[in-house]
């Protein structure tokens, strides 16, 4: 079974998830702040491949993958990091880049390559739902791999209900028609698009992400998900304040 | 019979193209490809876009025999005259067929995305004209290189939004281009090339369509011939080769020339000749050639001329290139500003640097004295005017 999948069935509401960038702030950071992560007890974590030209991340993302890049990690890298955790480790990770990296990388390579650091689970924004159908659902079967979907505020029901049935670790729920970025409050806005696919009694957990910066926000998405992934805010205080601050920043949010 | 250089239903040319877009902009382009088939070959959108391009623009766009180069080069070199355009650019006649389709759908407020600026100068135009809100994406690097198009863009009444991130070019203010639509799906993002997601490229090929559509029936009355037998553009997305080849690609015995800018030297590291450098890869919601490092990331390229330097190239010329119907060359730097000065002083025109790179290669061909060659001029050089004076003093 999935492990984020696993993961909701011995807990399914207020899971925490945090979103960070791999090779930063410095170069051999990637595996510190997973393991500060776990400590701390964060429910999964999403793994960011630092991407040049990363589309669907809002600046605070792409300045931590500029960063990053600059300090020198690369793909290879970061498997070898993520293997040197693999025993220790027992948060589930999702890892999330952008389709060219796969593709660059080579396709199976980079799937067999995601299994061994006993990885499950791959978000790929880029990655639209018509080409997962015709080219890499196959491939992703092939190595057990899931992908997760994202919806927004303005998805159709229709294609909601499709990206519910292909989904099978979890739905990414886009907080607001925004990218990332830590935006401090949730609008009623949002909150009738939360209650609206509520109603909906879809089959697979729901994560709001986009805009979750602090134990309000986080709440908030609680009250219509299973949890919320916070990513910006995170970055943010571990640009500013480092791996130490990580207990600090995680703590008051989950308490 | 359909031309297997029209995309299929999901916008692939052979193995290039698609729409690979975070689900945020799905409804955005969904409704774009749903529609703009229809729009394009409506009467309505037929009978304003033409009457415009006639009226606004001052097409058709003089097909002139330069007799000099002519001579000079021993073929009959006709140069398509895109450089009269108003705005100064072949630019135009992909802004005015998007900002119909625009309203056609509704929208208000225009997003575009410049490099050497004749695209945003384009949008703003089109914008002032139909009184709609305007917003040009321009890497920070471009705003310097290319103030007098900044400025007449402000004039025009558009706001310029520097792009600061990565290389500060075309790449990155596409990029912000696509992030500011993904936080503002009510604005329609008027693309200046080939380029993006499907169906982007080939509706800016069809709005281009109308260059080789008048090198048609120009050659015709001016020669008797049916085809010329060379066609050259210069390549950076692709949009005025697109426009300059579209009635060309099915028929074999049309040769076609796509001109890349190699900056420095293919091989010298500042260059931008993405079909030579690049491997398929996707950029801008699109599989095509891309110039990128061993782990997929994007390289920046380099070109005197800023808007030839896209890492990428529109996935139609990937096609063309892959498949082979095209024959891809390149200029340097240098190659360009001396084919600029050479059009300058014996044809009395200035070419814009990007079309002076399409010029470039008539040394490097070797014509039979019959043959018929059409260079795409897609640009004057006003806009470059000061990168010229400062070579002119080397």
């Amino acid at each position: 079974m999935n492990s984020i999948k696993e993961l909701f069935q011995q807990k399914d509401k207020n899971l925490l998830s945090i979103y960070f960038t791999c090779g930063y702030p410095k170069l051999d950071d990637t595996t510190k702040v997973i393991t500060a992560l776990e400590k701390s007890g964060v429910d999964f974590i999403e793994v960011g491949l630092p991407y040049s030209d990363p589309l669907a991340d809002g600046p605070t993302i792409q300045d931590s993958s500029q960063k990053a890049l600059e300090n020198g990690i690369n793909l290879d890298l970061v498997f070898e990091q993520l293997m040197t955790i693999k025993e220790t480790n027992k948060t589930p990770l999702v890892l999330m880049g952008y389709l060219n990296q796969m593709l660059k990388y080579g396709e199976d390579k980079f799937c067999q390559k995601v299994v061994d650091c006993g990885i499950d689970t791959l978000i790929l924004p880029d990655l639209p739902m018509v080409e997962f159908e015709n080219h890499y659902q196959e491939l992703f079967d092939k190595y057990g791999l899931t992908n997760v979907f994202l919806i927004t505020p303005h998805t159709s029901e229709e294609r909601i209900k499709k990206i519910d049935e292909y989904s099978k670790a979890f739905i990414y729920v886009v907080a607001s028609a925004s990218i990332t970025g830590a935006k401090g409050e949730i609008s009623n806005k949002q909150v009738a698009y939360f209650e609206r696919i509520k109603a909906m009694n879809l089959k697979s957990n729901l994560i709001v992400g986009f805009g979750i910066s602090d134990k309000q926000t986080f709440n908030t998405a609680c009250n219509y998900a299973n949890g919320a992934i916070i990513g910006s805010a995170f970055i943010k205080n571990l640009g500013k304040n480092g791996v130490a601050s990580i207990d600090g920043f995680i703590k008051p949010i989950i308490s | 019979m359909k031309s297997q250089f029209q995309p299929d239903k999901n916008g692939y040319y052979g193995q290039f193209g698609g729409a690979f877009i975070p689900e945020l902009l799905y409804p955005n382009v969904k409704e774009l490809e749903d529609n703009y088939i229809q729009i394009i070959e409506s009467d309505e959108f037929q009978n304003e876009y033409k009457s415009l391009l006639k009226d606004y623009v001052g097409r058709p766009s003089p097909l002139y025999l330069a007799k000099r180069l002519s001579e000079k080069y021993g073929a009959f070199i006709y140069l398509k005259r895109e450089d009269l355009n108003h705005t100064g650019a072949h630019k135009v006649n992909n802004t005015i067929g998007q900002i119909l389709i625009a309203k056609k759908l509704g929208k208000t407020k225009i997003i575009a995305e410049t490099g050497a600026g004749q695209h945003g100068v384009a949008t703003a135009t089109v914008c002032a004209l139909m009184g709609l809100e305007c917003t040009v994406f321009m890497g920070e690097k471009d705003i310097e290189r290319q103030a007098p198009n900044v400025a007449r863009m402000k004039m025009l009444g558009a706001k310029v939004v520097p792009a600061l991130s990565g290389s500060k070019t075309l790449k990155d203010a596409t990029n912000e281009a696509i992030r500011y639509w993904i936080q503002h799906p009510e604005t329609f993002y008027l693309i200046g090339s080939v380029v993006g997601p499907h169906p982007y490229p080939d509706m800016v090929a069809r709005l281009q369509a109308v260059i080789s559509e008048e090198i048609k029936w120009q050659l015709k009355e001016k020669t008797g011939k049916e085809n010329p037998d060379t066609i050259i553009a210069c390549v950076g997305g692709g949009s005025n080769a697109a426009g300059a080849f579209y009635h060309y690609m099915d028929n074999e015995e049309v040769e076609l020339i796509a001109v890349e800018a190699s900056g420095l030297g293919v091989n010298s590291g500042e260059s931008a000749a993405t079909s030579q450098l690049g491997e398929v890869g996707i950029i801008h919601g699109s599989k095509t050639i891309l110039m990128q490092d061993e782990y997929g990331q994007i390289v920046e390229p380099y070109s005197i001329s800023a808007g030839l330097d896209y890492p990428g190239v529109g996935p139609l010329h990937a096609y063309l290139f892959d498949s082979k119907r095209a024959n891809f060359m390149d200029a340097t730097d240098t190659e360009a500003l001396t084919a600029a000065y050479e059009l300058t002083k014996i044809e009395g025109i200035i070419p814009a640097l990007e079309s002076a790179h399409a010029l470039a290669v008539l040394s490097k061909i070797k014509f039979t004295k019959d043959q018929v060659v059409v260079v795409n001029l897609s640009g004057r050089g006003d806009k470059d005017l000061e990168t010229y004076i400062k070579h002119l003093e080397d």
